[in-house]
């Protein structure tokens, strides 16, 4: 049996064997970007993370929110239906009676465990009411213990805005919440 | 008073003041900053912004201050002596790449004399001579360490130093013949002043402009002989993970990388003296009233800068240049440096004898 064998020419011409032409080439280029980011026009895409975060899309899935009414209370009603499509099971709900008749139920406790949230975003998707969102803008999420990772109601519905990001340390997180004090009053306005 | 003018008098102590002036505020200083600006031009060069994170307080100093950090980190590591390594070998050999690095300043002059005062270690007699001494004592340290540390990937860096370092010391010795011929000594001081003289009143005689091919042989051989790219097989990180010193930790890791940077200085304070008039700044014969001490100050100054731009030169090519298989590297060196070296010795010889 015949192979047929492609002979490839290997010899290096004058300027190869030279190796300086090949160098000078060479640093010609790194020397172009060397002095562009030394003085001038900086090429580098570096973004400084902490100090400096990188654009997110309206759509990114970040950290969540609870949304209000216009009468400043949650939208939430309370359906249960967050809680039962969370793939990851971190949703947390306790239903309360809302003194609203039209309204019936408000969460009494909507406790989010960050920690195994998936950030799916199924949760928003089944929302009735809109009350959950996930349009904060919130990339990074970094506490020093684990139960800084429960988020409770008051933090999801107080602290965040859309589009208005703040830092958060452990000294924001609510304190254990005050079921008395979270109670709305006649007009169906919570407690400040 | 008197006393300590006879005191700064005496030989010794001159010898000693400038061994202080030249290796810690000199060499060592720069030698370090090498460290930080290697990373943060090679950042540079790659579109990255480098090491800038090492702060006091908010005080960051654009990253000079990761050069406090590497050295206290690399004091209180942890200093591993391997299993079956023969401690004592082990223990020395950073020490003979460290010396030899620091050691080639001794003969170099920073700046111009003033009478009998030099400004320059000592201007021994063999001159160049004793740099090839001292660079292949160098070889023992990366030797040593590879056959010390009990490892198979150091023992094979440490082969790969020898045979390249020994085989570059030819070519670093036959690309100066010219330039020993040009200026008719080995004595450094000799060389420098040689360089002092212009063409025409126009062009200074440096040595870069009478031996262009030695330059090229040489700067080639003294890259090789400081193990970086493009001759980093020694260490090949990608093929033997550090080479010959791959089992150091700590200080002692740190001294051999120390070493290579302060080596860095040495070959382009080498580069400077021997192939761009060292200390001798061009066209300033013009101005015969300049006071001494201005003239001591721009001669130590074109020294510096020419050093310093020397420095930044090999990082440059060391960042754009690939690495060489260690068969390419002893093909370049037997089969094209040396007949360049000397063809370069014999054009010469053939030339001075035909202008004289």
């Amino acid at each position: 049996m015949k192979f047929k064998v492609k002979k490839v020419d290997r010899s290096e011409g004058l300027r190869e064997a030279l190796y300086i032409p090949g160098i000078a080439v060479g640093l010609k280029h790194t020397m172009r970007h060397f002095f562009r980011n030394i003085v001038g026009k900086k090429d580098v895409v570096t973004i400084q993370y902490p100090e400096e975060e990188r654009p997110v899309s309206q759509r990114w899935r970040g950290r969540h929110r609870l949304t209000r009414r216009d009468d400043g209370f949650l939208k939430c009603v309370a359906c249960y239906m967050c809680e039962t499509v969370c793939p990851a099971k971190c949703i947390h709900i306790e239903a309360g009676e809302h003194p609203d008749f039209s309204v019936e139920k408000y969460p009494v406790r909507f406790d989010i465990d960050e920690l195994r949230c998936v950030f799916c975003g199924l949760c928003v998707e089944a929302c009735p009411k809109e009350a959950i969102r996930m349009d904060t803008g919130v990339i990074g999420m970094a506490y020093h213990s684990r139960e800084s990772f429960n988020f409770t109601r008051d933090l999801l519905r107080d602290t965040y805005t859309p589009n208005e990001k703040t830092k958060y340390t452990d000294a924001d997180l609510p304190k254990p919440l005050d079921q008395q004090s979270a109670l709305p009053n006649s007009r169906g306005i919570p407690a400040p | 008073m008197q006393l300590v003018l006879e005191f700064l008098a005496l030989p010794f102590v001159q010898d000693v003041l400038k061994i202080l002036f030249i290796l810690l505020l000199f060499a060592m200083p720069l030698g370090t900053f090498m460290t930080l600006m290697e990373r943060k031009w090679s950042a540079a060069v790659q579109d990255r912004i480098g090491p800038n994170r090492a702060n006091i307080g908010s005080y960051r100093g654009r990253g000079l201050l990761h050069i406090a950090a590497d050295a206290l980190k690399s004091i209180f590591k942890e200093d591993l002596i391997p299993k079956g390594a023969d401690k004592f070998l082990y223990t020395i050999a950073p020490f003979f790449s460290f010396m030899s690095a620091v050691a080639v300043f001794a003969i170099i002059p920073i700046a111009g004399p003033i009478g009998d005062f030099k400004f320059q270690v000592t201007d021994v007699q063999p001159g160049l001579l004793f740099i090839f001494a001292i660079t292949s004592l160098g070889v023992y340290g990366a030797v040593l360490a590879g056959a010390s540390s009990n490892s198979k990937f150091a023992l094979f860096g440490g082969t790969r130093a020898s045979a390249q370092m020994i085989s570059y010391e030819v070519f670093l010795g036959l690309s100066l013949m010219g330039l020993f011929m040009v200026y008719g000594s080995t004595q450094v001081s000799a060389i420098v002043e040689g360089q002092g003289e212009h063409w025409f009143g126009l062009i200074p005689k440096w040595g870069v402009f009478t031996q262009p091919l030695g330059f090229v042989v040489f700067f080639t051989a003294l890259i090789a002989e400081t193990k970086r790219a493009p001759f980093d097989a020694p260490e090949g990180e990608s093929e033997i993970v550090a080479g010959y010193f791959v089992e150091y930790s700590g200080m002692r890791w740190s001294s051999f990388m120390l070493a290579e940077y302060i080596a860095i200085v040495g070959v382009a304070a080498l580069i400077t003296t021997l192939f761009f008039g060292g200390y001798q700044v061009p066209w300033l014969y013009h101005w015969e009233s300049a006071p001494q001490w201005l003239v001591t100050l721009l001669q130590f100054g074109k020294f510096a800068s020419f050093t310093f731009i020397f420095c930044w030169f090999q990082i440059q090519i060391r960042w754009t240049v690939p690495k060489f298989r260690f068969d390419q590297t002893m093909a370049l060196g037997w089969k094209k440096l040396l007949p360049v070296a000397l063809l370069n010795t014999v054009v010469t010889a053939i030339i001075i004898v035909a202008l004289a």
